[in-house]
């Protein structure tokens, strides 16, 4: 009988891949990115999500898995009932788990569910929002991408106040990436690796606009788009995704071909952003890339398949547009 | 409540002086501000005689340095910072947070402001630059009513300041990158947003479209007024319908929410509009030193004549309603 990956995988030597091993390569290079699932940040069913971080738990090749609500408070009440669940499965699975905070907190509701969510024990919080360093300073937490951390300056500062891993903001350049990575070697980087781009967050909610409902009583329009709404110019082009109160790119963001450079730059891990696609096996193609099993050529070709029609794009960390 | 003007010229900031602002602030041509565009801010000369200036007529000048540094390029950022100090500044508007602890530390006792651009939209994001820095004032994001604005005001420990006029960001301000997805000039990193250099208008079969980068951002018949494309103000289409999805190409004018913003204690009115020429600024000024003075007279506020000014010539009370949202 063959051996089960997982029980291979222990075989080989940290720092090495599966292939070096095979091939009796020593290696002197530094440990392989890991992998991170970000938080679903479209308005799922509440037993299509549990399902979802379910299967997660059980087959996906990522070692941190980033759950909760980031664009719309109003979601939060339908899925939060499987949120226990789902973190106790992802766990026993061995997995790091990070509660993410919303990236916009305006209401008084927002405001108190938040602190809530920082001084809760036993949880790792992902703070998209300084509102969370009000209560999170001098606790671990990790830092998600909808914080502004363009620089080291920046990125230090919250390592004073307990960051230990911060995803940088999607349209940053590889320069900025690496520059920060150097300044930092007490905190692990990470970079936006797969998915549409969040690009905007805003206090109006456009599915509900579209509708012509007010965002009071928006009767949750926004679940009926399980990958956004596309958004097209007059011309017929794609353009963008409409989410709620969040805009994304149109691209899917691919940074499949890029991980020598961001490895290289000292990235830590790379976000996997949940589209709706098949993400274990998303999951797969980069840990198989990354191991040296198949070529980001592969790769990308895969990756193509499984989420088709929609473009791939690494146009910002080359610092061309998105 | 303080009137607060933009000049993106050092005969702006005369104008807005002589116009009646309390203070005026503006930046330097770099892109170290939010509005970094060709011809436009202040060499370090011009910003030292203009701050010159308006202290001689009482007026103040607030220094903007809000877009967010580059890695490995902080130096422009803290030098931006020291001069500004240097030349008098009564304040540094900033909304990167390793900036402002860079100010804060290298030049303790300087008033610091924070940017709308740092999108500090509760009491307790506030909270965190008033207790790490000493920041005296915040510039409130767009996206609250004027209720949510009395809240805050009441509950932090240092001033709040509000937009009342021209332009309006329809995404929380610091935290859209659309503009560098379309252009790759990002609002935060290059303190450009839909940038003139990557706009085009193109004629066909009697329309005309106008354009931002590769993309068409919205296109007019032959007797419409051509807005300039503004990426989150554009027409575009849905499965479920098309227009204006996002917000129509209108401006902010808060004038008839005056009374509701002086009650909810805030300390300072802004006008946006950095970029606009002499006619704008003055007009704008005088407008709203008008409304106020028949604020504080307990007058009937008279009716807006900014309407003329106002982008495509409509404009909106923004979030300020709740509707809006």
């Amino acid at each position: 009988m063959a051996l089960k990956e997982p029980a291979l995988k222990e075989l080989v030597p940290r720092g090495m891949t599966l292939k070096e091993m095979a091939l009796g390569i020593s290696v002197e290079t530094q440990e392989s990115m890991k992998l991170t699932l970000g938080p679903n940040l479209f308005n799922w069913q509440p037993d299509v999500w549990r399902d979802f971080y379910f299967r997660i738990a059980d087959e996906a090749a990522v070692d941190t898995v980033a759950v909760g609500e980031v664009v719309c408070s109003k979601r939060m009440p339908f899925f939060e009932e499987h949120l226990p669940a789902v973190i106790e499965r992802l766990t026993l699975a061995g997995k790091q788990v990070l509660v993410s905070s919303l990236a916009l907190i305006t209401l008084e509701r927002e405001r108190r569910r938040t602190e809530q969510l920082a001084l809760e024990d036993g949880l790792m919080v992902e703070a998209n929002d300084i509102t969370c360093m009000a209560h999170l300073a001098g606790r671990s937490h990790a830092v998600g991408p909808f914080m502004n951390v363009y620089n080291e300056a920046t990125a230090l500062w919250l390592a004073t106040q307990g960051a230990r891993s911060i995803c940088l903001p999607p349209e940053l350049p590889l320069s900025s990436v690496a520059t920060i990575a150097a300044a930092t070697p007490q905190v692990d980087i990470e970079v936006f690796a797969f998915g549409r781009a969040p690009l905007a967050i805003s206090a109006r909610c456009y599915h509900a606009r579209l509708h012509k409902l007010s965002k009071d009583n928006c009767r949750f329009v926004c679940a009926a788009d399980m990958d956004g709404l596309s958004v097209s110019t007059l011309d017929d082009e794609r353009f963008l995704v409409m989410n709620g109160v969040q805009t994304l790119a149109h691209l899917c963001t691919n940074l499949i071909a890029d991980t020598d450079d961001l490895a290289q730059a000292g990235v830590a891990s790379l976000r996997l952003s949940p589209q709706h696609c098949d993400m274990v096996g998303v999951a797969r193609c980069f840990r198989d890339v990354l191991d040296g099993r198949i070529s980001s050529e592969e790769g990308l070709a895969k990756l193509g398949s499984i989420y088709p029609d929609v473009p791939m794009s690494n146009g910002f960390l080359r610092g061309t547009m998105g | 409540m303080e009137l607060i003007c933009p000049a993106g010229t050092p005969a702006a900031l005369r104008t807005a002086v002589n116009a009646g602002a309390d203070a005026v602030y503006c930046g330097f041509s770099d892109a170290t501000n939010a509005r970094n565009f060709p011809g436009l801010n202040f060499s370090r000369p011009d910003m030292r005689e203009g701050i010159d200036y308006a202290r001689r007529r009482g007026a103040k000048v607030l220094v903007a340095i809000n877009t967010f540094p580059t890695a490995g390029g902080q130096a422009l950022w803290h030098r931006a910072v020291d001069d500004a100090v240097a030349a008098g500044a009564d304040a540094l508007i900033l909304a990167d947070i390793g900036l402002v602890d860079y100010a804060a530390r290298t030049h303790p006792g300087q008033r610091l402001h924070l940017s709308v651009q740092a999108a500090a939209a509760n009491p307790d994001a506030i909270s965190v630059y008033v207790r790490h820095f000493g920041v005296r004032r915040v510039v409130l994001p767009r996206v609250l009513t004027v209720a949510e604005i009395a809240a805050i005001t009441r509950s932090v420990d240092c001033e709040t300041e509000v937009f009342i006029f021209g332009g309006l960001c329809v995404m929380a301000e610091g935290r859209c990158s659309l503009s560098t997805y379309v252009t790759g000039q990002s609002p935060n990193m290059n303190g450009v947003c839909s940038p003139a250099s990557h706009v085009a208008y193109l004629e066909k079969d009697g329309t005309l479209a106008s354009r931002l980068g590769d993309f068409t951002i919205n296109r007019f018949a032959k007797n419409e007024a051509a807005a300039y494309p503004t990426l989150c103000k554009g027409r575009f289409k849905t499965e479920l319908g098309s227009g204006y999805l996002f917000e129509d190409p209108v401006s902010l004018d808060a004038a008839e929410v005056l009374p509701g913003l002086r009650d909810a204690g805030v300390t300072a009115l802004k006008i946006e509009g950095r970029q606009r020429g002499r006619a704008y600024i003055e007009g704008a000024v005088r407008g709203f030193r008008e409304q106020l003075a028949a604020l504080d007279a307990g007058r009937a506020l008279p009716a807006s004549r900014l309407a003329a000014m106002t982008e495509g010539q409509s404009s909106t009370v923004g979030a300020y309603r709740k509707t809006w949202r």
